[in-house]
């Protein structure tokens, strides 16, 4: 099996400043205070993606995932270790960043598809079929200001699945828009698990990731706690039990 | 605009095992000319959201500076008569201000860049030198109209085209390109770490407006200051930016060309100009290799 995600011991460290300005620098030094900190967002993490797998990225709140995700897509790089892929990454990371406000629904279109990598052609090619998707009608050409928050959240969401992806990263934006349309998109997440492509997809709904992964990476503080298969993963996280599992903490890492 | 050829929807298992192994994202200037396209179109979308909105729309990018122009031409040559002695100051002003602006917008517009691109920057891997890149693009675009309200005025006064003098302007640019690209590079990602960065940026453009010469000739410096002190002042790149742009238009627009060269500019000024350009461009490459070095920590500290 081709190899398409390859991350090799990779921490991430992050630098939390208490202070900012000089005065108040000097002040806690002289108080003998700490004046920052830091800690391992991503701590020493290893795990290989194979081309064709689709793999659950899961874990509580500020457990690591999107720094993981940032480390995977290329927007952050790691202080140590390694993160290496293979071929274009896309997907639903951040839908309708970049879009210019001042610009129409059309123009958006080509300058959030570059900024995903398309070149002309090749959004020329998809034009069609992402306006079709986004369903805008005569929005098309009215400056994005104008759209409501739906609307511009849905031709985020066009743009970025008509990409051709050899890896498709996707971070829990199934929920855009209203209800048909997130029908819609389902859909064409399902279409797009099933075209075989590498998958990464990062979620808290064991649902969704039990419909669209084979694998499960959980992350707790930075660490990899769990690799393996879906319903073991979803158990080792507790998100099986149900809504009154409210007191067990601490004991979350004893499965 | 060029584009590069992507592959089909779903690659073949053969076809992916051929791509190489790689960090995800590329950087660097390199990677800014082979996403060219995006470039390109950053550059566009921010231009024609300046005139977003105007009924005259890119016609204000000639309006404006052509009305500065008529006010100097006003104020200079009307009202003060022939000031200092100087033949056409007005232009002579005129000139230094377009390359001027175009140094301080590339620089300040570069050292804000990041910043301003923070929400794009801290989601998408785009290579972080676009940003400053397309700031000096857009700083290039608004130069065009500004030169060419130079230009009809100059060649009204009797002005035309020399090799020479043309050389001089092209060489002017470069060396402002070149080190306002450096000094935005530079100055961008200290900007990330501490805004404080982007407020020296904004007090040493103040700074050049006055230590060129486009509001004072040359002379000026050499009469009061004397021989040490105007070859530090020479030191300046940018005022031999400025003088080479006088060489190219306003000499060009007086009675004796010769006369006033050697008159209001230095000895060896293209010397001088390719030594600062060449400096400007190692200014460039280091300022390239600081920027790839301190843009790893750039997204977190956005």
């Amino acid at each position: 099996m081709t190899t398409m995600i390859q991350v090799e011991n990779a921490t991430k460290s992050f630098t939390l400043s208490y202070q900012r300005s000089l005065k108040q620098t000097v002040l806690a030094k002289a108080r003998g205070r700490k004046t920052h900190d830091t800690f391992n967002a991503v701590d020493d993490v290893s795990f290989t993606v194979s081309a064709g797998e689709s793999v659950g990225l899961m874990g509580l709140n500020g457990s690591g995932k999107s720094t993981l995700l940032k480390l995977i897509s290329g927007v952050m790089r790691p202080d140590s270790g390694s993160v290496m892929t293979r071929g274009r990454i896309a997907g639903l990371i951040a839908t309708g960043t970049g879009f210019d406000n001042n610009l129409s629904g059309r123009e958006n279109l080509y300058l959030n598809a570059a900024i995903l990598g398309m070149s002309r052609a090749e959004t020329d090619r998809k034009f069609d079929e992402i306006v079709d998707f986004a369903d805008l009608g005569k929005f098309l050409d009215t400056d994005v200001a104008y759209y409501s928050s739906g609307m511009k959240a849905r031709l985020g969401f066009s743009v970025a699945v008509n990409v051709d992806a050899d890896i498709f990263i996707a971070d829990e934006a199934l929920a855009v828009g209203d209800r048909p349309f997130k029908r819609k998109c389902k859909k064409r997440m399902d279409e797009i698990v099933k075209s075989g492509v590498t998958m990464f997809y990062v979620s808290h709904a064991p649902g969704a990731v039990r419909n669209l992964c084979d694998r499960v990476l959980v992350m707790e503080s930075g660490r990899l706690a769990f690799d393996g298969d879906v319903e073991e993963g979803i158990h080792f996280l507790h998100y099986d039990e149900g809504d009154d599992s409210g007191e067990d903490d601490g004991l979350g890492a004893d499965v | 605009m060029s584009t590069t050829a992507s592959g089909p929807a779903r690659r073949a298992e053969a076809d992916l095992e051929a791509l190489p192994l790689a960090p995800p994202a590329a950087t660097g200037l390199r990677e800014v000319v082979r996403r060219r396209y995006l470039l390109g179109m950053l550059v566009r979308n921010t231009i024609k959201s300046r005139y977003q909105g105007t009924v005259l729309g890119w016609l204000w990018s000639y309006l404006q500076p052509a009305i500065r122009f008529a006010m100097f031409y006003f104020l200079f040559q009307v009202m003060i008569g022939r000031g200092s002695g100087m033949e056409n100051f007005a232009i002579h002003l005129f000139a230094g201000m377009v390359i001027v602006h175009f140094f301080t917008e590339t620089f300040n517009g570069g050292t804000q860049s990041l910043v301003q691109n923070r929400s794009l920057i801290t989601k998408l891997p785009v290579p972080r030198e676009m940003f400053p890149v397309a700031r000096m693009l857009v700083a290039a675009w608004h130069t065009v109209p500004m030169l060419i309200i130079l230009v009809v005025p100059c060649v009204l006064l009797g002005w035309r085209p020399d090799l020479v003098g043309m050389a001089a302007a092209l060489l002017g640019f470069t060396l402002a390109a070149a080190l306002g690209l450096a000094l935005g590079l530079l100055f961008s990602v200290g900007n990330v770490f501490m805004r404080d960065v982007g407020k020296i940026a904004q007090t040493l453009t103040q700074f050049v407006t006055f230590s060129v010469p486009m509001m004072y000739p040359f002379t000026l410096v050499d009469d009061r200051f004397g021989d040490p002190w105007s070859g530090y002042y020479l030191l300046n790149p940018m005022a031999e930016a400025v003088l080479l742009i006088q060489r190219g238009f306003w000499t060009g627009t007086t009675s004796d060309p010769e006369v006033t060269a050697a008159v209001h500019l230095p000895d060896q000024l293209f010397a001088r100009g390719l030594t600062m350009t060449a400096i400007s461009i190692v200014l460039l490459v280091l300022a390239q290799r600081v920027f790839s070095r301190l843009e790893a920590r750039v997204p977190e500290r956005l």
